[in-house]
């Protein structure tokens, strides 16, 4: 369908465009989702280079600057054990996108291949993965996640595997849908016609013609992982201190609230603004790729 | 309509059987022995033995899969918490109402804000208020429910002092609670109202309505709201389950006795039958709720009811 009609769609008043470009340019009209991707631009940065970016090292303490509200000398402030609050997040930023990101990973390689069999064999297949799915699906994804991560224990890629598992069967349900409704399609006939495998049509033919709504779940899927890890490492089932994850410094300074709210303050908004712009990049990404939005 | 009904709960059997599985195999598999841990550290090698022998710890995997299953079906019997050494299900009997009132509370304030949110941001879309909504709305989306809980606490029960921030007996204490829940669910029912209210109203039979001189109000109403619902009530029940794990998080910031609290305390304490068994309550009843939603089905879209008559 998305081949058919990008070629019609594009050519029709304006210069042509290659898909990426195209897509580039319809989301370059929302600016919600541009200040979302300017955002992320800048929170994988500071992952990068948070070495270099970060004022102090994540677990340098201070025992005679505890507490401390934000100064020229913390910008954010110190935590109970006197750590700088803004390295702190600098580092943690590593942590969130890196579990975001393989969490979906995982998800997108597990649901997407069973998905991709479900719908493209149909049939015996279909049924079996898809009543499997269904029994996931009948978990809520955070509790699945918490299931799981409870009896793998904690650590980094625990947390990963379980936030990945506990997303898995959406994204089975999503591929087999644009696999299914790709199928029946005569470019793919056509291929079969010439002798290509299956392997081969699935891998060249059918994937890429659904990309589309994977693109746009799988950005919206590293917020809620990335929310879900937050959430894990919240109730002490994630990263582990002194490791800066921001679920866990807002778990840690959840007992000084009282006193010193800016140790939750800066951890939670940054999760938010995390989330808030991932989520502002999926929308507009889902506008600029369903051809029938176009305005 | 009896057929649809006795289907979709017949259905339900395999669903909770395999949910049972997962919670099971993730328990058989999870590091630590059981006898050792009921037993506690200071029992004999012999006496553990024979609690293995007599609780079947060392038959082979279905076998025990199978006696959980029975057990679970005819005593009502899952397990037994490593730290109180009572029986799960009766914590969780005990626990659980507060977690539905919290996550019932949470649903019908999503209802009450969201639906009306989304219709008018519908009938005035890409007005201001649309687009305040629908920013308001991802902002929502966004936020984490234990960080809202959190600063709720700061601004209302510290700085203010208007509300309590623990407990739920009484009805000031509920607020905060269900509030800080609800914010997710909040947007999502506005976004879905707003989505599925555009969709209807281009249709054909609403320019109809109109065009017979109908009222305004009667038409976004009765002709459009009656059709846009639909989708909105599915995603309702969806929502209860998300309420329900987001529960988790909400008690234990609230210190709400309920089946999150429990769990995680048992997370911390490794007491794992107790997570599980936490788990599979949470799921059976999320099955259930979406059970009803598609019972409800049928009395509100009359094509489900032409199918099966």
């Amino acid at each position: 369908m998305s081949v058919k009609t990008k070629t019609n769609g594009a050519s029709s008043n304006r210069k042509q465009r290659s898909g990426l470009a195209e897509v580039m340019f319809r989301l370059k009209k929302s600016p919600l989702a541009m200040f979302g991707l300017g955002i992320i631009a800048l929170i994988v940065f500071f992952a990068i280079f948070a070495d270099v970016v970060a004022p102090y090292k994540f677990y340098a303490q201070d025992l005679d600057h505890m507490f401390e509200t934000p100064s020229r000398a913390h910008l954010l402030g110190t935590d109970e054990f006197g750590r700088d609050i803004l390295s702190r997040l600098i580092y943690g930023a590593r942590v969130s996108l890196q579990v975001g990101f393989i969490a979906v990973s995982i998800a997108l390689i597990a649901g997407g291949t069973l998905g991709a069999a479900a719908g493209y064999y149909g049939g015996k297949t279909d049924n079996i993965i898809m009543r499997v799915m269904d029994v996931l699906l009948a978990i809520p994804q955070t509790l699945l996640a918490i299931a799981i991560a409870a009896s793998l224990g904690p650590g980094l890629l625990n947390l990963m595997i379980a936030v990945g598992i506990s997303a898995t069967p959406r994204y089975a349900r999503i591929v087999r849908s644009s696999v299914l409704s790709i199928r029946g399609m005569e470019f793919i006939e056509a291929a079969h016609a010439v002798g290509s495998s299956d392997f081969r049509i699935i891998m060249k033919h059918i994937i890429p013609n659904s990309m589309a709504p994977i693109i746009v779940q799988s950005t919206l899927g590293v917020a809620s992982a990335i929310l879900n890890a937050a959430g894990l490492s919240f109730i002490g089932l994630g990263i582990q201190p002194p490791n800066p994850e921001w679920g866990a410094m807002l778990s840690g300074g959840r007992q000084y609230i009282r006193d010193y709210p800016h140790l939750t303050l800066y951890p939670g908004l940054t999760i938010m603004t995390t989330i808030l712009a991932l989520n502002f990049l999926g929308d507009g990404l889902r506008d600029a790729l369903d051809p029938k939005q176009r305005r | 309509m009896i057929r649809y009904i006795l289907r979709r709960i017949l259905f339900l059997i395999p669903v909770i059987v395999g949910v049972a599985f997962c919670v099971f195999t993730l328990l058989y598999f999870t590091p630590g022995d059981p006898a050792r841990m009921i037993l506690g550290d200071m029992a004999t090698e012999e006496a553990i033995q024979n609690f293995r022998e007599a609780e079947g710890l060392n038959s082979p995997f279905f076998v025990q899969f199978g006696n959980y299953i029975y057990r679970a079906v005819t005593k009502g019997d899952i397990g037994r918490s490593y730290m109180t050494k009572r029986p799960v299900m009766n914590e969780i009997m005990q626990a659980f109402p507060a977690t539905l009132k919290l996550s019932f509370f949470a649903i019908l304030i999503s209802i009450v804000i969201g639906i009306p949110c989304g219709i008018l941001s519908a009938i005035k879309q890409y007005s201001i208020f649309d687009t305040v909504i629908m920013i308001l709305a991802m902002v929502g989306l966004s936020m984490p429910v234990f960080w809202l809980g959190l600063l709720m606490i700061i601004l209302f029960s510290v700085h203010l002092g208007w509300l309590p921030s623990s407990g739920f007996d009484t009805f000031s204490a509920m607020i905060l609670p269900s509030l800080a829940l609800a914010a997710q669910s909040i947007s999502m029912v506005t976004r879905m109202t707003r989505s599925s209210m555009l969709e209807v109203v281009n249709a054909d039979y609403i320019r109809t309505a109109r065009s017979k001189g109908q009222k305004e109000s009667v038409v976004i109403l009765r002709h459009a709201l009656y059709n846009a619902l639909i989708p909105v009530v599915t995603l309702c029940g969806l929502q209860f389950g998300q309420l329900l794990s987001g529960a988790i998080l909400t008690e234990s910031i609230f210190a709400i006795p309920g089946v999150g609290r429990i769990m995680v305390e048992a997370i911390k304490t490794r007491d794992f039958p107790m997570v599980q068994g936490g788990v599979l309550a949470i799921a059976i009843v999320f099955s259930v709720v979406n059970l009803a939603v598609d019972v409800l089905y049928a009395f509100i879209d009359p094509r489900i009811k032409a199918q099966y008559k």
